[in-house]
This record gives C-alpha cells, sequence and structure tokens, in this order.
C-alpha cells in the first residue's frame, strides 16, 4: 500500500465498514433455519419457587429469582501460535428480596432446595438490615407479568463451532497479517458466550431466554527506526452467530489492516490546534456511548453512581426533558433492545418489562431518560411514560440488576450521504477511524478520544496518513458542531462487551449504531510527550 | 461430601478440602499433565446513596479450572458445578480442548513441589463482615458527613463498602500443591454539597477492616466537598501538582504493564532501549524512588504464588531511580536465561523513598495543584506510559505553602514514568489499598491540559 492514499485506496479503506452494515439501521435478520429457544429447566424452576417461597415467609412484599448457566469459551493467537484457549462454565442463582421498600440480594453456586432457600434468607437479612439506612422506599412501576422463552436469532451457535476451525482461522488471519513489511506482532482472538438465563417473579413472571453473542479481535503491531505503531481494527462484538465471524473474512482482510500499522510509522505527526473532524461510525459509536450513553442513565442523574462512574450534566431532569439542546435539529438519538444483532437485545429485560425502543433525543432537544421498574414513577411526571423501558440487567447470576445501558444510537439522516461526500465537502479536516484511548469525565462534560488510522483532508481529499492525534471536547459544545451526517447507507453499527458500571463493578454488553458525521472546529492534540 | 459426588461448601474452602478435591479431579485426568485451580469465594457488600441502601448483595461460589497438557498442547476448561459427573465432563473437555490444540512451542511443563512463604493475609473478621455490621459502619459514615458538612446545607453523600473473602488453591500432576486464604474490604464516600458546586472524596482499602474508620471517611469526604465548592478557574497548563497518595495509587501501578520483559526486549516498552535490549542498569526515575513487589512485606501482604504455582518472591523494579528487574515468564526466563519471576503485581506493589507527610509536601510548595483523587484513567501512548485522565472530588490551588481555593477539575495527559523524573519531594509511604503503598508526592511541570465543567 502506498504511502499517501490515492482517492481511490481511502474508499477501499473506509468502505470496509460499509460491508459490515448489511442493511440500514438493522442487520439482516437470519431468515431460516435458526436454532430453538429451549424451554426452562425443571429443576431451574424447582429451586427458584423454593426460593420465592422462602422470601415470601420471610417476609418479601416482592421478590424475583434469576438462575443463570453461562458458558464462555475463547481462543487467543500471536503470530503462528495459540496462546490460550479456555471453555468455562458458571451456574447459580441471585435472588432479590423487597422488604419495607428495602432491597437485598444473595447469590449462591449451592444449586439445591436448601442453596436457593438459604439465598432467600440471605438477601431477606439484607433488606432487613437496609431498614437502618433509609430514606425512600422502593415502589415498582407496574408490569403485566408474562410467560416465554427466546433466543437470539442465529444459525450457527459460535460455542460449537469445533475449536480446529476457530484457530485455523485465527492462524491464517496471523499469517496474512505478517506478509507486511516491518510487521513483527500480530494478535488475534475470538470470545464466545451462551447465557441461560431463566427469571421468576413473586408476581408471576416465568421467562427462560438463551443470548448468543460473540466477540472477535485482531492487532498488529509494526517496528522500525526505534518506534512502534500498533493498528486494531474495528471488529464489533455482535449478538449473532458465528456466520457474522465468517462475514468479517478475517483473513482476507488481515493484510490490508496490518499495513495500516507500518504505514502509521511514516506518517506525519499532528499540527495541535482546531481541525474540522469527520468520524467514521467505528470511530463515532464510542463517542455516542460514553457522552450520550452514559449521560442519559438515570441512575447517574439521581446520584446513585455518584461514588463511581459518576453524576450527569443531563440534570436535573425538570430542567432538562423537552429543554436540553443536546445537539442540532439533524440530531435524533434512539434507545432500542430490540435492535437485530445488537448486543443489548432481549425480549424481556431483568425484571420481565418487555423490550423497548425510544427517543432519547429528538431533532436536538433531550426527550427521556433510561430507565428500571423502580425508576420509572421518579420522572412519570415529566415524561408521561409510567412503565419501565427496560433497562434492568446483570452480568451474572451472582451480581444484582440494575440500571444498564440499552444499545443507543445516532439515527441516520434525511439524504443519502456518504463518508466521501463528507471528506469532499470539507476544506480542512481529519478523518478518524476506530476506537483508539478514551476518557470522559464523570459528568459527561469533557472527553478525550483517540483513533487508529488519521488522515488529514485538505481541499476535499484526503492528503496522506496521521500519527499522535487526539480529539478533546465538552459534550454539548461538541453536538451542537455537528453539522453534516450520513444516510442510511453509511449506517455501521459498532459495540463493547465491556462497559463497566457499578459497584463492585459489573460488565455489561451494548452496541450503537451510527453514520459518519462531522464537527466544525474542534480542538486537536499532538499525544507523543517524550519528558 | 454427599455420596452423589457433590462438594458441599459451607464457607471457604480449606487447605484439606482444596487437597480432596483437586486429587479428585487429577485422577479423573487422562492427560499427560494437568493443573487444577479451585478458587473459592465469599464477598459482602452495602451501597449507599441520598440517605438509603440500594444495591447490595451477597454471593458465595467455588470453581475449578483444569489444565491439560498433551505433549506440546495446552487448554484449560472451568465449572463451578462441583459434581462429580460435572468435574468428569471438564476434564474431558480440557483434554479435549487440548488434542485440538495447535502444539504452543513456548509450553513449560507443570511444576513439581515448591516451597512458599507462609503469609497471614486472612482477618477473620473481615471474612464475617455481615449485613448489620455494614449498614452500622454505613449509617456512622453517613451520620459524620451530614456533621461535617453542615455549613453547606444538606450534604449528599453515596459510598460503597465491601469486604472479600478467598481461598486459591493449584495442584498438578507433577506433585505441586499450593493453597492461600485472603481478605480485603474497601470503603469509600463521595459528598456532594446541595448547591451543586462541591464535591468531596475519601476511601480507604485494606485486608483488615478494623484499619479503617468508616465515619472518618465520611468526614474527610465531607470536610472536602464543603472546601471544593464554587470553584475557581486557572488556565490549562504545566503547574506543581500534588498529589495525595490515592491518586499516586491511581497512577504508578500503570507501569506494571511496562515491567514485561519481553515487551521490553521486544522493542515495545517504555523500558526499551533504542537498538535492542532493555534499560536495566539505567537511571529511570528520580534517585529516591524505590518501587517493588515482596508478598511477605507485611504492609503488602500479597500472593505467594501465581497461577501456575511459581512462587512469587521480593522483586525490586527501581532501586533508588536504577531499573533492576523486569518481569519474566517462566518461558521467556528460560530463553533469556533468567530468573522467572511471576506476574509482576501478585505480590502487591509499593513505592518508597520518603518520611514527610501530605501536609509537608503542601507546605513546601511555593504554587501549585493539589490532586485527591483520579478518574478515567486510559493510556495514550505505550512508548512513554504517557497517560490522559480527570481531577476528581477535591483539587485545590496551593500558594505559598497552603490552599487557597478550589479549582475546576483539570483533564491532563502525564506519564507515571516520566513524572518520576520530575519529582520535587515525596512523602511517606502508607497503604491505599490492599497490597498497596503510597507516598504522596510533589512534581514539577505536571501537564493539566484543559479545564472540565465536572463537579
Amino acid at each position: 500500500m502506498p504511502i499517501n492514499l490515492t482517492r481511490r485506496d481511502f474508499l477501499k479503506t473506509a468502505g470496509a465498514a460499509a460491508t459490515l452494515a448489511g442493511s440500514p439501521l438493522a442487520l439482516a435478520e437470519p431468515q431460516s433455519q435458526t436454532l430453538e429457544a429451549p424451554g426452562a429447566d425443571p429443576f431451574a424452576i424447582e429451586l427458584a419457587n423454593e426460593a420465592l417461597n422462602a422470601a415470601r415467609s420471610a417476609g418479601a412484599s416482592y421478590a424475583d429469582v434469576r438462575v443463570g448457566h453461562y458458558r464462555r469459551q475463547s481462543v487467543a493467537t500471536r503470530e503462528r501460535k495459540v496462546t490460550s484457549v479456555a471453555d468455562s462454565e458458571s451456574y447459580g442463582l441471585g435472588v432479590r428480596t423487597l422488604i419495607d421498600g428495602c432491597w437485598g440480594f444473595a447469590a449462591t453456586s449451592r444449586m439445591t432446595k436448601a442453596g436457593a432457600r438459604q439465598a432467600a434468607l440471605n438477601a431477606a437479612t439484607m433488606s432487613k438490615a437496609a431498614r437502618d439506612v433509609h430514606k425512600r422506599p422502593v415502589e415498582l412501576a407496574p408490569v403485566k407479568p408474562v410467560q416465554g422463552t427466546w433466543i437470539t436469532p442465529v444459525r450457527k451457535d459460535p460455542i460449537n463451532i469445533a475449536l480446529e476451525e476457530k484457530v485455523a482461522l485465527l492462524l491464517a488471519t496471523n499469517e496474512a497479517a505478517l506478509k507486511v513489511q516491518g510487521v513483527q506482532f500480530v494478535n488475534s482472538s475470538v470470545e464466545a458466550l451462551r447465557e441461560i438465563k431463566t427469571l421468576v417473579t413473586s408476581e408471576g413472571t416465568n421467562t427462560t431466554q438463551t443470548f448468543i453473542r460473540l466477540s472477535p479481535a485482531f492487532s498488529a503491531t509494526a517496528v522500525g527506526d526505534g518506534d512502534f505503531q500498533s493498528y486494531d481494527e474495528e471488529l464489533a462484538p455482535r449478538g449473532e452467530g458465528w456466520d457474522y465471524v465468517e462475514s468479517l473474512n478475517m483473513p482476507g482482510n488481515a493484510e490490508r489492516w496490518a499495513s495500516l500499522a507500518a504505514e502509521k510509522l511514516r506518517a506525519k505527526s499532528v499540527e495541535p490546534g482546531t481541525w474540522d473532524l469527520i468520524l467514521a461510525p467505528t470511530n463515532l459509536w464510542l463517542t455516542i456511548h460514553e457522552s450520550i450513553g452514559h449521560a442519559t442513565e438515570l441512575d447517574r442523574v439521581l446520584g446513585e453512581e455518584a461514588n463511581y462512574a459518576g453524576t450527569s450534566f443531563v440534570s436535573p431532569p425538570e430542567k432538562m426533558i423537552g429543554q436540553l439542546k443536546y445537539g442540532p435539529p439533524i440530531m435524533n438519538i434512539q434507545a432500542d433492545r430490540t435492535q437485530p444483532g445488537s448486543l443489548s437485545r432481549v425480549a424481556w429485560d431483568d425484571e420481565g418489562v418487555p423490550a423497548d425502543q425510544w427517543l432519547l433525543i429528538e431533532k436536538g432537544i433531550f426527550k427521556d431518560y433510561q430507565t428500571t421498574r423502580e425508576q420509572a414513577a421518579r420522572i412519570a411526571k415529566l415524561t408521561g411514560v409510567n412503565r419501565s423501558h427496560g433497562c434492568s440487567f446483570a452480568e451474572s447470576w451472582n451480581a444484582v440488576q440494575f440500571q444498564r445501558m440499552p444499545n443507543v444510537s445516532l439515527m441516520p439522516g434525511d439524504q443519502d450521504i456518504s463518508l466521501d461526500d463528507i471528506v469532499a465537502a470539507t476544506d480542512r479536516g481529519i478523518v478518524i477511524r476506530n476506537r483508539g484511548s478514551w476518557s470522559i469525565d464523570h459528568q459527561r462534560y469533557n472527553f478525550q478520544f483517540s483513533g487508529q488510522a488519521y488522515y488529514e483532508v485538505r481541499n476535499g481529499k484526503i492528503a496522506g496518513m496521521l500519527r499522535d492525534v487526539a480529539y478533546q471536547s465538552n459534550t454539548p459544545v461538541f453536538w451542537n458542531a455537528m453539522d453534516m451526517i450520513g444516510g442510511n447507507s453509511s449506517y455501521w453499527m459498532g459495540g463493547t462487551f465491556s462497559d463497566g458500571k457499578g459497584e463492585p463493578s459489573q460488565a455489561s454488553s451494548v452496541s450503537h449504531g451510527c453514520v459518519p458525521a462531522r464537527f466544525r472546529n474542534v480542538t486537536i492534540l499532538n499525544t507523543k510527550r517524550t519528558a | 461430601m454427599s455420596q452423589s459426588g457433590r462438594i458441599e461448601i459451607d464457607g471457604l474452602m480449606s487447605r484439606e478440602a482444596a487437597r480432596a478435591l483437586s486429587d479428585r479431579v487429577l485422577k479423573m485426568s487422562a492427560a499427560e499433565q494437568t493443573r487444577v485451580t479451585i478458587v473459592s469465594s465469599q464477598n459482602g457488600n452495602t451501597r449507599f446513596a441520598d440517605g438509603s441502601i440500594t444495591t447490595s448483595g451477597e454471593a458465595d461460589n467455588m470453581s475449578v479450572t483444569v489444565t491439560a497438557t498433551i505433549g506440546r498442547r495446552r487448554a484449560s476448561a472451568t465449572t463451578n458445578i462441583l459434581e462429580d459427573a460435572s468435574l468428569k465432563r471438564t476434564v474431558d473437555q480440557a483434554v479435549e480442548l487440548a488434542r485440538l490444540a495447535p502444539e504452543d512451542p513456548e509450553l513449560m511443563p507443570e511444576l513439581g513441589p515448591q516451597t512458599y512463604s507462609n503469609i497471614s493475609a486472612f482477618v477473620e473478621r473481615t471474612a464475617n463482615l455481615d449485613a448489620e455490621t455494614r449498614s452500622t459502619a454505613v449509617r456512622r459514615a453517613i451520620e459524620a458527613a451530614n456533621s461535617a458538612g453542615k455549613a453547606a446545607g444538606q450534604i449528599f453523600t453515596a459510598g460503597f463498602l465491601d469486604y472479600n473473602a478467598a481461598a486459591l488453591a493449584v495442584a498438578t500432576s507433577a506433585g505441586l500443591f499450593a493453597y492461600h486464604r485472603t481478605t480485603s474490604a474497601n470503603f469509600s464516600v463521595t459528598a456532594r454539597t446541595p448547591d451543586g458546586t462541591g464535591s468531596g472524596w475519601a476511601g480507604a482499602g485494606a485486608r483488615d477492616w478494623h484499619a479503617f474508620d468508616s465515619a472518618a471517611i465520611g468526614r474527610v469526604a465531607a470536610q472536602k466537598a464543603v472546601a471544593s465548592r464554587n470553584p475557581g478557574t486557572i488556565e490549562p497548563g504545566h503547574y506543581t501538582a500534588v498529589l495525595e497518595p490515592q491518586a499516586v495509587n491511581d497512577l504508578v501501578p500503570l507501569l506494571g504493564g511496562a515491567l514485561n520483559a519481553r515487551n521490553a526486549e521486544e522493542g515495545r516498552s517504555a523500558f526499551s532501549r533504542a537498538g535492542g535490549g532493555t534499560r536495566i542498569g539505567e537511571n529511570v526515575a528520580d534517585p529516591r524512588v524505590t518501587l517493588y513487589s515482596d508478598p511477605a512485606d507485611p504492609a503488602l501482604l500479597g500472593q505467594p504464588f501465581d497461577n501456575e504455582g511459581l512462587p512469587i518472591k521480593r522483586i525490586v523494579w527501581i532501586e533508588k531511580g536504577v531499573l533492576r528487574n523486569l518481569a519474566y515468564t517462566r518461558f521467556w526466563a528460560q530463553k533469556q536465561g533468567k530468573q522467572p519471576t511471576g506476574a509482576p503485581q501478585a505480590g502487591g506493589l509499593a513505592l518508597t523513598g520518603g518520611t514527610k507527610t501530605t501536609e509537608q509536601l503542601i507546605a513546601g510548595c511555593e504554587r501549585g495543584i493539589l490532586v485527591t483523587h483520579f478518574f478515567y484513567i486510559r493510556s495514550l501512548e505505550p512508548r512513554t506510559v504517557l497517560q490522559t485522565g480527570l481531577t476528581r472530588d477535591g483539587t485545590f490551588l496551593i500558594e505559598k505553602g497552603k490552599i487557597t481555593k478550589s479549582l475546576k477539575n483539570f483533564r491532563w495527559n502525564e506519564s507515571p514514568l516520566l513524572m518520576l523524573n520530575r519529582l520535587e519531594d515525596i512523602g511517606r509511604s502508607e497503604p491505599t489499598d490492599a497490597g498497596r503503598l503510597m507516598p504522596a508526592l510533589r512534581i514539577k511541570n505536571f501537564d493539566f491540559t484543559s479545564s472540565s465543567d465536572a463537579v
């Protein structure tokens, strides 16, 4: 690959994202031969009922039991060898009790009637101990009890794909990357998860859902002239089957990805200052996650995360809903737990609330938050929504459920604009692809992000590669500086397996769809420092 | 153990139970070499915000990981279903995955019997920190915060108290058996003033939960919140920074990744020498700085062995500013003719070199910025260990040795390695967390890059 990309080369490189996107807004749902949803395990239901009865006898006005069975498999490789192969299963149950408006939670891996009973009694003891420090009783928004089963629509369960096939794919990927001159190190991996979750509540809900998620990864490092540079391809984790990994064609693309690491060694160090910024969806998704996704979580707004993840500038609700100008009229941000292929897709959340889809920001104006059953009433008068938006989630059977982020996405604009159209319309700017480093303050104002590949734009054309780039801004200033966004066909969905929140910290998986967008006059830093 | 082969656990796994279980699993394996790792854990936590306990919980768990080796092929499988049938399935799964795994040219044989230091890192009263005791500690913290924050009105508090107790055992078919028990407890409080302009934080962590006083933590958080109200602004730029021990604890452990010998020798670490080799023997920090790991140090009480059962000993990484050691895996050590060290920080981490209190470091500062702690730290540049992040919950201007006003928070871009070369002064090291000993530091030209509106 030449040092200076031609416009044609750039189209090819940037176009890689579009080929992953499938149809706009929604990935194509597999139409045939998808796996059938397993029913509830009678033993799990028996233990859940045992725990519910014990909770009721201990005085619980409400209780729920989650039985979880998790299978994880990961394969990691480095150059021409496998660095680890691991398979794990985890099985247990967690009981949540509400007594006098106070929560308690306890979990155990002792899957016997006695173990289930004891967990319920421990949860009740916690509820009672919590009465000592208590101001506002918990009130749950109503939900219609539901019974059912669901499975992520997939044709091939990645857990059942033979290890040889996974290893062969990764080693072929590494081999292709090592062809690039200067590339000395390559890491690739794939992690797959199958989660079977049964929820039984004292109100009559009884659901069993099977979630399938997977996360591929690729990184190449080039060494030369006493320097080293890495390039990570943005291979989005998805709630999809093994067919998704096949569609990425990692062995076929690895050489091109690795060449970007080598090219970065020779790239020009960026001139710091104010630039117009063009963010590819492979970079923008994480900026949406941090500056919109987290800022619109109601538990942060209410101060419940103040000691850890922080609070939010989108506060207090009565001054924000319908009033805060988050961005320009072309900005529509949708929360969605129904989106095919997305990581936070469910049929029902961890309180049995059906999956929802709603706008957080409409035409640039802030409209609504993310909620659970106990939060809905806190803002119902302002939003007119009395029910939960279904954002309750726990990472495992041994962790309590609380408010977690749904998929939060930037909707495409009306016109069918591509990233190249945005480049062509820009005099002086920088294009950023993929996620690099990210950091944002505890009220979600000041952030600084970088990427994996940076290109200078001069007079509507790509003028070459840059390095040492980071952009720094303030959330409302940044989004109000957005003046151009892509259309339907430029939509792409990124995501993460490891969004952290809560104490003790829990990981959740979430996707973010978006289109490329331009932001005017953004501060660009040079990250090279030597003393 | 019942007749069906189910292991009944009540509390943490004892040494004897661990040995019996590992023997049983080792016998099930048809692999040439087998390693069994058992983790038994118990934890409980109480979380609160705005005067109420919120999402809290307790959990117990016990898992068995089987690592099977056939020739140069190796793989592992884990389960927490401790019945014979499931254990056997897990052993078979590990063996099957190992058969399928490609040959690993870097595979090292499982270790035989080893000798370990006897480290008492388990504190009974931490392992018994029940819900009622936790609620009482939380109430005391809230009351102390309310009283200390009265000047600002009704103070808002949020915080977290938790304990963890764990037993870890490693056994191999070559005769190794290692067992270790440990506890830790952490408590932290964030206090915010009702006008929304002030926020303060205080926290502590230790193996023994009696090592900290919940009321004192609530009081300090509230005092900082009150003092940090109505912050002023100064231009971002290079300022002298006084980092409290908790802030140093946020930054210095990030050097851990750079201490990997292989990365250094392969030319991709801050400790790589230009032109090849490592910087061992070179000055990499101020001559007052010593950085070490030592599981047997009473102030650290780290883990006496790593995941493979390799004994972890005292290792001085940086001695009086000179890089002395890097972390060697068993494979890399053999290849390079060195002694293996195991994982760098399993033995805890201590930075030492001074005797002064934080107050004395402030008193010796002509003009600078006092930092309580940091938030959202992310790597920017592995070549220099450059990081970005933000200050949080108590950032103050120091003038002529005194705190004169509160400041808005800053984003900063700084390297924990480069900053150790710009030391003005180093404080007395104190426990900042279980397995951590860190001092306050006064650093010249700390790079505060932009202002943040976050309170």
